[in-house]
């Protein structure tokens, strides 16, 4: 039977403000030692009271605008109430009927067409604290006791539900890169998913082409990459799509995706329905959105992912594709920016960010903000090429040095003597050399094989380290066959 | 002379005019507590060293001649529900007998900052809930003017203190009446602020949207005067009013000439013992002798303040007490387990007293899933047409008057196994919870030898017609009567 893959995301995305949620202490806890970033407040403290940061309101309405949400002009916040030792209240300050941002879409580009999904609600909540387990690898399961760390807890926390609108995983990491660039572009949030500053759970399903009812989901958790996403997805899909070909019924829980052993499984089923009982927070009061304040707010959003690329097709030229590429993240587009204020091949440099640059970033499993090189390393390394100092052969292994220390290419083509030979004696001499040792193939050439050409070339070039400049070796060549 | 039976304004001024020093105060306090707190029990601690540091301190800037607070080494007692930063705050509960705080609360940091004398934490019903402080998981407080009656609740400890002279001045919190009906009980004056006047940060919280910290002294001056330092917007209390506080000692004014005061016949009726309703028409006739212009009213919706408030308060008191779990500080079973939920079960099992287990279950079967609308929702709708019927009333009315408590103080044990006859001496002041008003009990007579307390209550943020009303009363009416101990 064909099927049709249902997904709907649960979106966490830690807020890059100063301080937590509904206190003063600092919400940069990454890192940072256990309990060291906590106060009476954080720690749920008898008689503690929160108090609303002001800044995660604000980046989430303006989230909500970027994500063509309707912002709720009257909003609240609700108790979510449930026992976890790592949950210092044991009640969570989220937001229940009355988020603050409702009812927005995203369009996201797959395959070369636009495809629109909905986003049902962005609300605000706090973290909660992170349980350290001692023994067991790490996992709750057999440890031999657990450590709690308080620092993350109050951090503010946006979640951003999508409508069930995805259709399949590549369309899931299509879409959360998007999301994950508008987020970016705003400065809402640093994103990092390693860091856990951007946590994504999936709610999968599967149904028969053509039939309207959802089949019976689950939720897949600990997907903190693209990649993991991407598999994570398509595994769930592969084992329910198994299930219900033998007939079986998909069973409603909560999975965990293993990332070393590539598989879902079973983290908790949900045998009943957890009941928060969710109650207006009485110890906040309700949220009230003066309208002209969220108009300017509206009117003072950076520009996001989809306008930059519209600009880049045609402020430079570029093709869809590779404006799209450079838009998918705003250290990238600020990267190629920065290029271009001092450098004007646009299809150069984004050739190179698109090639040496991604290739060697995908190889370390790297942000382009966190590597060594910068647009003033790449901006000096396509000036070496040009003015002939150094061939694009050279350039690339140039590239990766200094892509692994950080040196400008300047320094790194002076200390190992790469300059390009354009020196005709020089040259001559080799060249000479060349044709002495290879009478043979000088004899293919002038019998009309132009590729015996190529094998003297590239002899040269193996003599001289592939320093020497190819436009000379094939003149010198050519003069003297 | 016999410092601790005077007021605090009157120590004030013996304190600036150097007829007697803030140690001598302080020894003459404590020298009673010694006397008769084996009776009376107000007191779960004593700080008396950290007092006498404390008067000695405050005699150093008598004698430095600085700028002295009007509340400058008075002996001040808290209600062990507001934490005092490194000294015990147990809620007189198991599950926090050896809980010692990080910080202070801010109405207590404000009287710290006035240089206040603490005495000690006193004895309360467990987080707050009951009517007569026999819900200490401690020991029960006797009435100081019948040791085999109660003294009311759930600020017990607060009243009995100062109506024993075991302290001067004292802070209780008002959930459905917690610092009234003790007052009342205690012959005493108690005063719940508008909600939000005053700053719940550090008050271990029963339920959230009715608490409020308010004073309990000897008389309305004192009360006018605690009531200016503890009043005040707090940036780290959300439901804290932004509003400018006025001086109230200038409420206090003998005059009700023209006043109107309305008498809810709701809390007139049945239910109400006879003498504290004969005592109470006796301060109606008063104030009208007074130029006061009397008349009853009607609220319809107080019938049913007291069923949503027992939905509400245990509904938030549910929630506010989940983090007592022994986790992370507090009471933890000794016992071993199997894993956190037996950990949980058994600590939540064993530090709490069956009152505080009663209202959890009440409150988490409100708010449970199906039964929300029902009770909750519904609650909560109640609380707005009583709300509702305050704000005609008041459209009409300068004040309201009622009984405090419909009886005067009960004997130990006579309701302690029957909640709901506990619950209705509640009844008189639940309904100004509900509304977030402000109201004050003062003494108005004697029925059995016991004192009845008369409630005034009063618009919104109008706390100084009350004093002024409550002012007027006690200057005519002259309640002279002590406790005998």
């Amino acid at each position: 039977m064909e099927y049709e893959v249902v997904i709907g995301l649960e979106i966490h995305v830690e807020l890059l403000t100063e301080s937590k949620m509904f206190c003063g202490c600092s919400a940069r806890t990454f890192g940072e030692k256990p309990n060291t970033l906590t106060c009476p407040v954080c720690l749920g403290m008898p008689g503690s009271l929160p108090v609303i940061n002001e800044k995660a309101i604000e980046y989430t309405v303006k989230t909500g605008l970027a994500l063509n949400c309707n912002i709720a002009p009257f909003s609240q916040f609700h108790r979510k109430n449930y026992f976890y030792p790592d949950m210092v209240k044991n009640y969570q300050i989220s937001q229940y009927d009355l988020p603050l941002c409702t009812n927005g879409y995203i369009e996201v580009e797959m395959d070369g067409h636009s495809r629109r999904v909905g986003i049902t609600r962005v609300h605000l909540e706090e973290d909660t604290g992170k349980l350290v387990h001692v023994g067991g690898a790490g996992r709750i399961a057999g440890a031999e006791y657990s450590l709690v760390d308080f620092n993350r807890s109050g951090v503010p926390l946006m979640e951003i539900v999508t409508k069930p609108d995805i259709r399949s995983p590549d369309e899931a990491k299509a879409f959360l890169q998007k999301l994950k660039s508008i987020l970016e572009h705003l400065e809402v949030s640093d994103c990092n998913m390693e860091q856990g500053s951007l946590r994504c759970d999936a709610n999968v399903s599967i149904r028969p082409v053509g039939s309207k009812e959802l089949g019976i989901k689950t939720e897949v958790k600990n997907m903190n990459s693209f990649k993991a996403l991407q598999r994570a997805l398509a595994y769930e899909v592969e084992r329910q799509k198994e299930i219900l070909e033998q007939g079986g019924v998909v069973e409603q829980e909560t999975r965990h995706w293993d990332d070393v052993k590539n598989v879902t499984t079973s983290l908790r089923t949900k045998e009943y329905a957890h009941d928060y009982r969710y109650f207006p927070e009485p110890d906040l009061v309700p949220i009230e959105l003066d309208r002209e304040w969220i108009e300017s707010l509206r009117v003072s959003l950076p520009e996001l992912p989809d306008a930059r690329k519209k600009r880049f097709q045609e402020q430079y030229a570029l093709s869809s594709s590779d404006a799209s590429f450079l838009t998918s993240s705003k250290a990238l587009g600020d990267f190629f920016e920065e290029c271009m204020k001092s450098y004007s091949d646009v299809k150069k440099v984004s050739n190179w960010m698109m090639g040496e640059l991604l290739y060697h970033l995908n190889a370390a499993n790297m942000e382009i903000d966190e590597c060594a090189v910068t647009p003033k390393h790449l901006v000096q390394l396509l000036k070496l090429i040009d003015d002939g100092t150094i061939s694009g052969k050279i350039a690339k292994a140039v590239f990766e040095e200094m892509f692994e220390t950080g040196k400008l290419p300047q320094i790194i083509v002076e200390e190992k003597g790469l300059t390009q030979i354009t020196d005709e004696e020089e040259l001559t001499r080799i060249v000479e050399l060349v044709l002495e040792e290879n009478p043979g193939v000088v004899e293919d050439y002038r019998k009309g094989r132009e590729r015996a050409l190529g094998f003297l070339v590239g002899q040269v070039m193996r003599l001289t380290k592939g320093r020497a400049n190819p436009q000379l070796v094939n003149k010198l060549l050519r003069e003297r066959l | 002379m016999e410092l601790y039976k005077l007021t605090a304004h009157e120590l004030h001024k013996m304190l600036k005019e150097r007829k007697i020093s803030a140690v001598e105060l302080c020894r003459s306090v404590f020298s009673r507590i010694g006397q008769v707190e084996d009776k009376i029990r107000a007191y779960i601690t004593l700080t008396e060293e950290r007092a006498l540091a404390k008067a000695r301190e405050v005699d150093e800037k008598i004698k430095a001649g600085k700028q002295l607070s009007p509340l400058a080494g008075i002996p001040t007692a808290i209600k062990d529900n507001m934490c005092t930063k490194g000294l015990l705050t147990t809620c007189a509960s198991k599950i926090l007998q050896n809980y010692i705080p990080i910080y202070t609360a801010r109405a207590v940091e404000r009287l710290f900052a006035q240089d206040i004398v603490l005495t000690g934490k006193t004895n309360m019903d467990e987080f707050a809930m009951g009517s007569s402080t026999e819900n200490s998981a401690f020991f029960v407080t006797r009435n100081p003017w019948n040791l085999e009656t109660v003294p009311g609740g759930s600020s017990g400890g607060s009243a009995a203190a100062v109506a024993a002279g075991e302290a001067i001045l004292s802070l209780g919190s008002d959930t459905g009446g917690s610092i009234r009906q003790p007052a009342a009980l205690c012959g005493v004056v108690g005063f719940k602020p508008t909600y939000g006047l005053v700053s719940r940060y550090g008050l271990v919280a029963f339920a959230s949207s009715l608490d409020q910290i308010g004073p309990i002294t000897k008389d309305v001056t004192d009360c006018a005067l605690l009531l200016n330092y503890i009043a005040g917007h707090d940036p780290l209390d959300s439901t804290s009013l932004r509003v400018k506080i006025p001086d109230y000692m200038k409420a206090l004014v003998n005059e009700v000439k023209g006043l109107k005061i309305g008498v809810p016949v709701e809390l007139m009726g049945e239910g109400i013992q006879t003498e504290v309703r004969e005592a109470i028409e006796n301060a109606i006739k008063l104030l009208e002798d007074l130029g006061a212009l009397c008349q009853e009213v009607s609220l319809p919706h107080l019938d049913y303040a007291l069923s949503a408030y027992y939905i509400i308060a245990p509904a938030e008191a549910s929630s506010n007490l989940a983090r007592f779990d022994g986790v992370r500080y507090g009471y933890r079973t000794p016992q071993k387990v199997e894993d956190i939920m037996e950990m949980y079960f058994r600590t939540r099992a064993e530090g709490f007293g069956s009152e505080v287990k009663r209202r959890i279950m009440l409150g988490t079967y409100a708010l449970s899933a199906g039964y929300y609308e029902a009770y909750y929702g519904q609650a909560q709708k109640v609380r707005t047409l009583i709300v509702n019927d305050f704000n005609k009333a008041f459209e009409k009315f300068d004040v309201l008057i009622s009984p405090t408590s419909p009886t005067v103080a009960f004997k130990i044990g006579e309701k302690y196994e029957d909640p709901l006859r506990m619950y209705m001496s509640d009844i008189c002041t639940i309904p100004v919870n509900l509304a977030g008003i402000p109201a004050i009990s003062i003494p108005c007579g004697q029925a059995d030898g016991l004192p009845v307390g008369l409630q005034i209550m009063g618009k919104p943020l109008d706390e100084e017609t009350i004093l002024r009303v409550a002012y007027t009363f006690e200057r005519n009416f002259g309640y002279e009567e002590k406790p005998n101990l």
